[in-house]
């Protein structure tokens, strides 16, 4: 099988980014959205093609689907066995992200076209996306952990320049700036990670890391620090890039802000594909994890575990419809990583791998088609908080069944993609630890009360008087709307532990209904509560805040988190490291050389006196000095 | 004839022209001229040399012509490169090229500017060429004296303190080089005649007594020019005021000087003082990296911000140099080609900036972007480059550096090693900053709507200088793959002694 067509995926992006971000200027806006939308659309039929010739056409080798290297050329040499390769690695999860990123991506492309329409930066705009996409695709396809943190980066500045799209508003360039900066943070641990997992396997690429032969890693398996082993630390600092990413506790703090980029860049990167990013790169590590450092992956299960519980209580009490999609997407990542912390490797028992990378690619179908959704009613009302909303299903009847339909699959109803997806994870879950499961159930109930919160707030609830009646969007949006409401409905009959697998081999799996049914059960609970406290304008809700009290204030502020790493950023970083260090430089450092400086000049004016004019004296001086010198070049030379 | 004497005389015949031209239009085009034609003579001289060596040229240096012209000392006129030195060649040609343009508006005293700042670059291409300790250093000499006219006439600000204390320090390390010059000249004459050439003192091996104390001269010496902690003070107020081209040349190759003497003079010559007091100078290099990011954090000057900026990158080259291992040694070679061309980029957006706002204060600024989007989309590039962002020559450098670091064991590498990563966030925390505080938001004064974008020099300048840390970015093999020849030596006789 020959897949070297797949450098396409790669080239037609970073055309799209060059064109429109050097000539998008020259020529009508439109233009750069067609040559963005057309060029993902052709990525798109690409990567849906890849995914049907590898799965399907290729298919496995002796029992198990092949990692495939389509192409790789040194980048960067570093030592005679470190070298950074640039290339493109086929295998099941990386063609399932292929489809997942490209498929949104496109969607988004489409959509934008209609949500950015007018805006002052189009052009800008589609080439930050096609950035975006090229960078995201390059992640997935990484051959090696290096060429992951390359793409990791690119990715991590393109999400960067679309959160400050708005450059002119205060609040999105502090939002874009606190995204970088805090997922640089845990990017470092990343890269000290690379660094210590590469030096003692002397490689950075994913085949030889992940492989059958675990002979690469005897070198550093009795090295220990601070009680942990070298590969502990190392799985621990890269999954710190990973939390980063994905937003996980206690890096999450960069997420909600980002709401302040447009609509359609949260639906594709906060949302759908980068913030899973974290779950691709442990998902891609899976086996350095599961043999070398067993103890991190029990700590990658409690981070999600509390991640997913953290989020959704935050969730029920925000009132901007994006921040509550975006602590929806903490939440629902963090079942992913759970899933994949207490996860095994072999047949059956590596069903958390299998649920997380399914749980990934149905929310992605879901998530996405909430955040369009939800741009598409910002876009008729012009606000984002629910406040301003109300008995919008009237005016916007597809955007209204669209977004019910995602707001059941999120909450788990039967036979919606999400009720497969999760009950695996569930699962998992169960057969590991009993108390992340009985967290997740909680979770399961939480989540489907607040996504029907946010349901009937904006579709029914009061009649708001509207000073333009709202209008259902523009075609070019409801499209992506439909598309994706057909994914989020049929995305989990894909029989994904036939396809992806820790080990690459499948295995038998069925609804677990002794799991499920309960868990239905408590999403019901959770809607009907929805129900009564939010279809029709009631006091419940009030009453309850006002009988929780300091507890709800605290839910309702993030449990103070920002104001932490406020404080910890502005007060110490900034007044009790930087000032002191400009302090100490210019006037300890600097006032010795200055202090210097006075004291030769003030010597210098005591000693004018020498300059007498008398021979006789210089005559005296320049002998001394004659002897004293070849006094030391004597010594010196000899 | 030797295609290297191309970089001293070129530059002396733009002199001799710009004295006969008569006003500053002359000048300017003298200056571009001749710095067009060294940086194409930079570029052939590149391809001639990487020809040689594919031919199979296997000496240490190409190009190698000795002179002798003061016979009674010994000292000669020895020319030489080897790839370091090439590409430090090149760095500078395109430094001076960018920068001639950058000044191109300069009309006080128009000829002797040009005439100084020609003169400047003399020397830091004598001094890449040269082989002979002497003439190395007479060279060097050369460009410190027209960077005080330059910053003391033409410069901003304090500029005569600057001036002084920037020349006055500098000096300061001269004195400790001529001691270090001299200690190695005198200690050379077991092996016959004494001799300042730097292919004959290399075969030496210097009695330990000898090496330990004069490593510190050299290395100190030549740190200063690096700006070495706590030797770094003339960097922020010297750049500050100087003008915008000073401050490029000063920061972009003459900085470097210091790095590239360190290595080729300092621990190459005396390499076994060099492995025994390297732990002293990697402490004060970590001290430079983390200390200077953070010193940038606090700054609102654009310049001086840049200036601490440099002296945690600056400190990252000496810090790298010190790991002593190939990768390393590679890593700090594309440190000071990166450093050279990011903050020579810098410090001309800088000074076009400042030239349509007469301020560098960050916070009197604002929303610039949407007026003058061609120098803001370039700052934008230049902070990436500088905080290390894939495509960029930055994380090319800072990662081959790392990754060399890294290859020691032991405890103490290890976690210098690891404070020393930790300057990545911590630049990303200025940078953004100020690209926030300057470029984004709302437009801080009406008057900015009349700022014009970049005119056509200035784009020009700053292309030539964008284009090189794109391509060592994207295709980063072509230079960091050929840079074996002149590290390989070093590293041997660094480690030999282990």
């Amino acid at each position: 099988m020959n897949y070297s067509y797949t450098i396409l995926i790669l080239l037609i992006p970073i055309a799209a980014f060059l064109f429109n971000g050097l000539l998008g200027m020259k020529f009508k806006p439109i233009v750069s959205g067609l040559v963005g939308t057309i060029g993902l659309g052709i990525v798109f039929l690409l990567s849906w093609y890849t995914a049907w010739q590898y799965f399907f056409v290729g298919g496995m080798v002796d029992g198990e689907f092949p990692k495939i290297i389509a192409m790789s050329m040194d980048w960067l040499q570093f030592t005679d066995k470190l070298t950074i390769r640039m290339g493109i690695m086929l295998d099941p999860i990386s063609v399932m992200m292929l489809v997942v990123v490209s498929s949104v991506s496109f969607m988004v492309h489409i959509y934008s076209l209609g949500y950015m329409k007018g805006e002052k930066g189009f052009e800008r705009f589609y080439s930050f996306l096609s950035l975006f996409s090229f960078s995201m695709l390059g992640l997935v396809v990484a051959t090696n952990i290096f060429q992951m943190y390359v793409f990791w980066e690119l990715v991590g500045i393109s999400s960067f320049l679309l959160i400050g799209f708005y450059y002119q508003k205060p609040s999105a360039v502090a939002a874009s700036k606190k995204a970088f900066i805090v997922t640089r943070f845990a990017d470092l641990g990343f890269l000290i990670g690379i660094l210590l997992l590469s030096f003692f396997t002397q490689t950075f690429d994913f085949t030889t890391l992940t492989g059958a032969d675990h002979s690469i890693f005897e070198s550093g398996a009795a090295k220990s620090f601070m009680g942990m082993s070298v590969f502990t630390w190392a799985c621990l600092l890269i999954f710190m890039g990973g939390a980063g990413k994905s937003a996980m506790f206690p890096f999450h703090i960069w997420l909600p802000d980002a709401m302040e980029g447009p609509t359609p860049v949260s639906a594709l990167i906060h949302a759908a594909t980068m913030v899973v990013a974290g779950v691709f790169l442990v998902a891609r590590m899976f086996p350095v994890f599961f043999f070398q450092a067993p103890d991190a992956l029990e700590v990658i299960a409690y981070v999600g575990g509390f991640t997913s519980l953290f989020a959704a209580i935050i969730a029920c009490t925000q009132y901007d419809i994006k921040r509550v999609l975006a602590f929806s997407t903490l939440s629902q990542i963090g079942y992913m990583i759970l899933a994949l912390g207490v996860s095994g490797y072999e047949g059956h028992e590596g069903v958390g791998y299998m649920a997380s990378m399914f749980h990934l690619f149905t929310h992605a179908f879901f998530k996405a088609l909430l955040f369009l959704g939800a741009g598409a009613i910002i876009h008729a009302v012009h606000s984002n908080v629910m406040q301003d909303m109300g008995g919008l299903r009237k005016y916007m009847p597809i955007t209204h069944i669209t977004f019910l339909i995602a707001c059941l699959t999120i909450s788990g109803v039967p036979f919606l993609s999400a009720f497969f997806s999760k009950d695996e994870i569930l699962v998992a879950a169960f057969h590991h630890n009993k108390l992340l499961f009985a967290v997740e159930y909680l979770v399961a109930g939480i989540t489907a009360f607040y996504m029907f919160r946010l349901y009937f707030s904006i579709f029914w609830g009061k009649d708001t008087q509207y000073h333009h009646t709202p209008h259902e969007a523009p075609k070019v949006m409801t499209i992506p709307l439909m598309i994706l409401a057909i994914g989020s409905i049929f995305a989990g009959y894909v029989p994904f532990a036939k396809l992806i697998t820790a080990d690459g081999r499948p295995f038998e799996s069925h609804i677990d209904f002794a799991i499920a049914i309960p868990s239905v059960l408590i999403g019901l609970v959770g809607i009907g509560l929805a129900m009564l406290m939010y279809r029709k304008e009631t006091h419940i809700p009030e009453r309850i805040s006002i009988a929780l009290g300091g507890f709800y204030k605290t839910v309702y502020n993030k449990f103070y988190i920002d104001e932490i790493y406020l404080f910890i950023t502005k007060k110490i970083i900034f007044n009790y490291i930087s000032r002191p260090v400009a302090w100490f430089d210019r006037h300890i450092v600097d006032g010795t050389m200055n202090g210097i400086g006075w004291i030769t000049l003030t010597s210098a004016k005591k000693i004018k006196g020498l300059q007498s004019g008398y021979l006789p004296q210089y005559g005296m001086v320049f002998a001394l000095a004659a002897v004293v010198f070849v006094l030391i070049f004597a010594f010196l030379v000899r | 004839m030797n295609i290297l004497n191309l970089f001293v005389i070129i530059p002396v015949l733009t002199v001799l022209g710009i004295m006969f031209v008569k006003d500053y239009k002359g000048a300017r085009m003298t200056a571009a001229i001749g710095m067009s034609l060294q940086l194409v003579a930079a570029l052939v001289m590149t391809l001639m040399y990487f020809a040689e060596r594919k031919a199979g040229a296997s000496g240490e240096f190409l190009f190698y012509t000795d002179i002798t012209w003061f016979k009674t000392l010994n000292i000669h006129y020895t020319v030489g490169v080897d790839s370091i030195a090439v590409w430090m060649i090149c760095l500078a040609s395109i430094v001076v090229f960018a920068g001639i343009f950058a000044s191109w508006e300069v009309q006080y005293l128009s000829r002797e500017f040009y005439i100084s700042l020609i003169l400047l670059a003399t020397g830091v291409f004598g001094f890449f060429i040269s082989l002979d300790l002497f003439t190395m250093f007479l060279f060097y000499e050369l460009a410190v004296i027209p960077m005080y006219l330059l910053i003391g006439i033409w410069g901003s600000g304090p500029k005569e303190y600057s001036a002084m204390k920037l020349t006055l320090m500098l000096m300061g390390g001269s004195a400790l080089l001529v001691v270090g010059l001299l200690g190695l000249y005198f200690n050379s004459s077991a092996a016959g005649p004494v001799t300042f050439n730097l292919l004959e003192l290399s075969k030496i091996n210097f009695p330990m007594a000898m090496q330990r104390f004069f490593f510190p001269f050299l290395f100190v010496g030549f740190g200063i020019l690096g700006a070495l902690f706590p030797l770094h003070t003339w960097s922020p107020d010297g750049h500050s005021s100087a003008p915008t081209a000073v401050s490029m040349l000063h920061a972009g190759v003459l900085m470097k000087l210091g790095g590239y003497g360190c290595l080729r003079v300092a621990m190459f010559l005396l390499p076994e003082a060099a492995n025994e007091m390297a732990w002293i100078f990697l402490i004060l290099t970590t001290i430079s990296i983390v200390y200077g990011a953070f010193g940038a954090i606090w700054q609102k000057d654009l310049k001086y911000i840049n200036a601490y900026s440099s002296v945690s990158h600056c400190g990252l080259v000496l810090f790298a140099l010190l790991m002593m291992n190939k990768t390393a040694i590679n890593g700090a070679v594309l440190q000071m080609i990166s450093h050279g061309l990011m903050t020579a980029l810098f410090f001309a957006l800088i000074g076009m900036i400042y030239g349509r706002t007469h301020t560098r204060n960050v916070p009197e600024m604002g929303g610039l972007m949407a007026v003058i989007p061609f120098l803001g989309v370039s700052y934008v590039i230049a902070g990436l480059a500088s905080l290390g962002l894939p495509g960029l020559s930055g994380f090319i450098a800072e990662m081959t550096v790392f990754v060399g670091a890294f290859a020691h064991t032991d405890t103490f590498h290890r976690v210098i090693t690891i404070i020393a990563t930790m300057s990545i966030v911590i630049t990303a925390v200025y940078i953004l900053r100020v690209v926030g505080q300057l470029l984004l938001g709302p437009l801080r004064e009406k008057e900015y709507l009349e700022f014009p974008d970049a005119r056509w020099y200035e784009r020009l300048s700053l292309v030539v200088l964008i284009l090189p840390i794109a391509i060592i970015g994207i295709y980063p093999a072509f230079l960091s793959g050929t840079l074996a020849d002149a590290i390989v030596p070093i590293v041997e006789r660094l480690t030999a002694m282990l």
